[in-house]
């Protein structure tokens, strides 16, 4: 388990290290001028020099690359430009609704997509499975931020239960409060969890009916336990490895699903900065956001991969 | 194709239905390009947001224009991006699973290494990074969603090619002296079509939905050239004067994926032996 997990965390570094320099090289050596780029071409030189030097364009790539990357490590971070603050205090405020909003979102799709998706392998070929199975198919057609629209037309225009967009805050001196803040995300939670629930549905059903097929069920239904007692005592367990796997690696779809949700309800997060980042030609932050996206990604893959091992040895004595 | 597998195509439930879908996006991308109910270029701001008629079928938006045509028009730029986007990932992606899964050992290694690199960035972070430099556009979000397809196709060709490198009568091939290349080409190449055709079905489906999201977003296509998701952008702020124009781009939007995604499923099962075989 120690070499496996040496492994993998070298693999971590390795694609850490690699998507920082993407994203540096995309980002910074791209443009070309990123001063230039900023202010546009109507720049007078004067102030292209004084962008220059703040930005550190004076100085060779490499020696950027290291500052940037060695200051995210301690996390420090530079200034944007736009805003003037450090980017590591805008992204702390922003990741105050994204985060909530994708835990909210992962936790509904786990719910949604357990209860269908063994629902339908517990009926299997019956109307319910086939009723199942045809709206997953089209959950999964059906674009997030569209069916956010969807209901925003539902319950904030025609039944006016909620609000139609925005974020009241965390705390009553922001004007919200807990429940406040947690109404304002229920809507953008369900946008998100319904695509992704359609998805994991139909991989629960998939996991769950093939655990049901195994010797071992036949066994335990054999000695007398009902076919509901196999499912939950069984079957269950042994079907949620690949389920959890899945709704793992689906953690990296709602993170880039919350970016566009987001724009949708108006709320802000991470999405919202980066997009109002790009609108400002604010490269800095674009950046540091793209890039702690990506690192979020690259992560939760590794901890799935890992799980996964933890929860099926076998995987261990292979990779080893 | 031989006759049986046509039959059983038509006798298949998911095909048939996703079939008529597809054809029913490529029908009304084809007409576009001929007809159109109305001009989608031409502003006419009295006529603005006036609901379903005999003139205009589906109404018109905040600018005169008629819906249908708009959504007609529209059709077009899913299709191009489904074909470029798939393209691209499924040239170069095909072509670098091939390589690793012939030479093995440290090449493969890179090539798998790579592409795991380039899932850390799902198509709209690429088309994020790409608009912050090159501004907004369809070629931008063409080149992020391409890009994101490299490693899709690259992954399934090289654990599928891999059991085909496998098998006896590529060993004989090799002992016979047939290089790699004409070997891919021979032998790896048509036994992995089956599957290469029904992912493609499936990244087509994920290109239309994510040109759709970046579109929404200012990022892809770009006005006067109409799009789906950028519709759907200004339907929402009409939404309490016309909350039908939230409706119609939507609703294109779900069947042509569903279209997409039915006709990969029919295609999985037509294509899979055992199944056939049952038949």
């Amino acid at each position: 388990m120690l070499l496996f997990l040496l492994k993998r965390l070298a693999t971590l570094a390795a694609t850490l290290a690699v998507a920082s320099l993407i994203v540096f090289a995309v980002l910074e050596l791209l443009p070309g001028n990123a001063a230039q780029l900023i202010l546009g071409d109507t720049a007078t030189p004067e102030s292209l020099a004084a962008l220059e030097k703040k930005l550190g364009l004076d100085r060779p790539a490499a020696e950027r690359y290291a500052q940037w990357a060695g200051g995210l490590l301690q996390g420090r971070t530079a200034q944007s430009v736009s805003y003037n603050e450090a980017t590591a205090t805008l992204i702390a405020q922003r990741l105050q609704v994204t985060l909530p909003l994708a835990a909210m979102a992962m936790l509904l799709t786990v719910v949604l997509a357990l209860t269908l998706g063994v629902y339908a392998a517990a009926r299997h070929n019956r109307l319910a499975d086939v009723g199942v199975m045809a709206a997953s198919q089209i959950g999964i057609a059906i674009p997030n931020f569209w069916f956010a629209i969807l209901l925003i037309l539902l319950f904030a225009v025609n039944l006016q239960w909620v609000s139609a967009g925005g974020f009241p805050g965390w705390t009553e001196d922001d004007g919200g409060g807990l429940w406040e803040g947690v109404k304002a995300l229920i809507l953008p939670a369900v946008a998100l969890a319904v695509v992704q629930a359609a998805i994991l549905a139909r991989v629960t059903r998939s996991a769950v009916l093939e655990v049901m097929r195994e010797d071992f069920v036949r066994t335990a239904r054999a000695k007398g336990l009902t076919r509901g007692q196999a499912l939950r005592r069984h079957v269950l367990r042994n079907a949620m490895i690949p389920v959890l796997t899945v709704a793992g690696l689906q953690f990296a779809n709602l993170i880039t699903g919350t970016i566009v949700v987001e724009n949708v309800f108006v709320l802000p997060g991470l999405g919202r900065l980066i997009f109002q980042a790009i609108a400002n030609r604010d490269l800095v932050v674009v950046r540091d956001v793209v890039m702690l996206l990506a690192a979020l990604v690259v992560l939760v893959n590794f901890v799935v991969d890992v799980l996964y091992a933890v929860v099926d040895p076998r995987l261990r004595r292979h990779d080893a | 194709m031989s006759t049986s597998f046509v039959q059983r195509a038509l006798r298949h439930k998911s095909f048939v239905a996703g079939g008529v879908l597809c054809a029913l996006l490529l029908g009304m991308a084809l007409l576009s390009l001929v007809w159109t109910p109305w001009p989608t270029a031409e502003i006419d701001i009295p006529k603005k947001l006036q609901p379903p008629s005999a003139q205009h079928w589906l109404g018109t938006d905040s600018l005169g224009r008629d819906i249908a045509s708009l959504l007609l028009v529209g059709s077009q730029n899913s299709i191009v991006v489904g074909v470029i986007a798939v393209g691209i990932g499924m040239g170069f992606g095909v072509a670098l699973g091939c390589l690793a899964a012939a030479r093995r050992g440290w090449v493969e290694e890179v090539v798998m290494r790579a592409s795991d690199f380039t899932f850390a960035f799902p198509a709209l972070l690429l088309a994020i990074m790409l608009t912050a430099i090159y501004g907004p556009g369809l070629v931008m979000s063409i080149v992020a969603i391409g890009i994101f397809n490299i490693p899709v196709f690259a992954r399934i060709t090289r654990g599928s090619a891999n059991v085909v490198w496998a098998r006896e009568y590529v060993l004989a091939a090799r002992a016979a002296g047939k290089g790699a290349l004409q070997i891919t080409v021979d032998h790896v190449l048509p036994n992995i079509a089956n599957l290469l055709i029904v992912q493609a079905t499936i990244s087509f489906a994920t290109a239309i939905l994510a040109e759709a999201a970046l579109s929404y977003l200012g990022l892809g296509t770009q006005p006067p050239q109409p799009s789906w998701g950028r519709m759907l952008n200004e339907a929402q702020s009409l939404m309490f004067q016309a909350p039908l124009l939230a409706v119609y781009p939507g609703v294109a939007i779900v069947l042509s994926v569903l279209g997409l995604n039915l006709i990969g499923d029919g295609l999985r099962d037509l294509m899979d032996p055992k199944l056939a075989r049952a038949r």
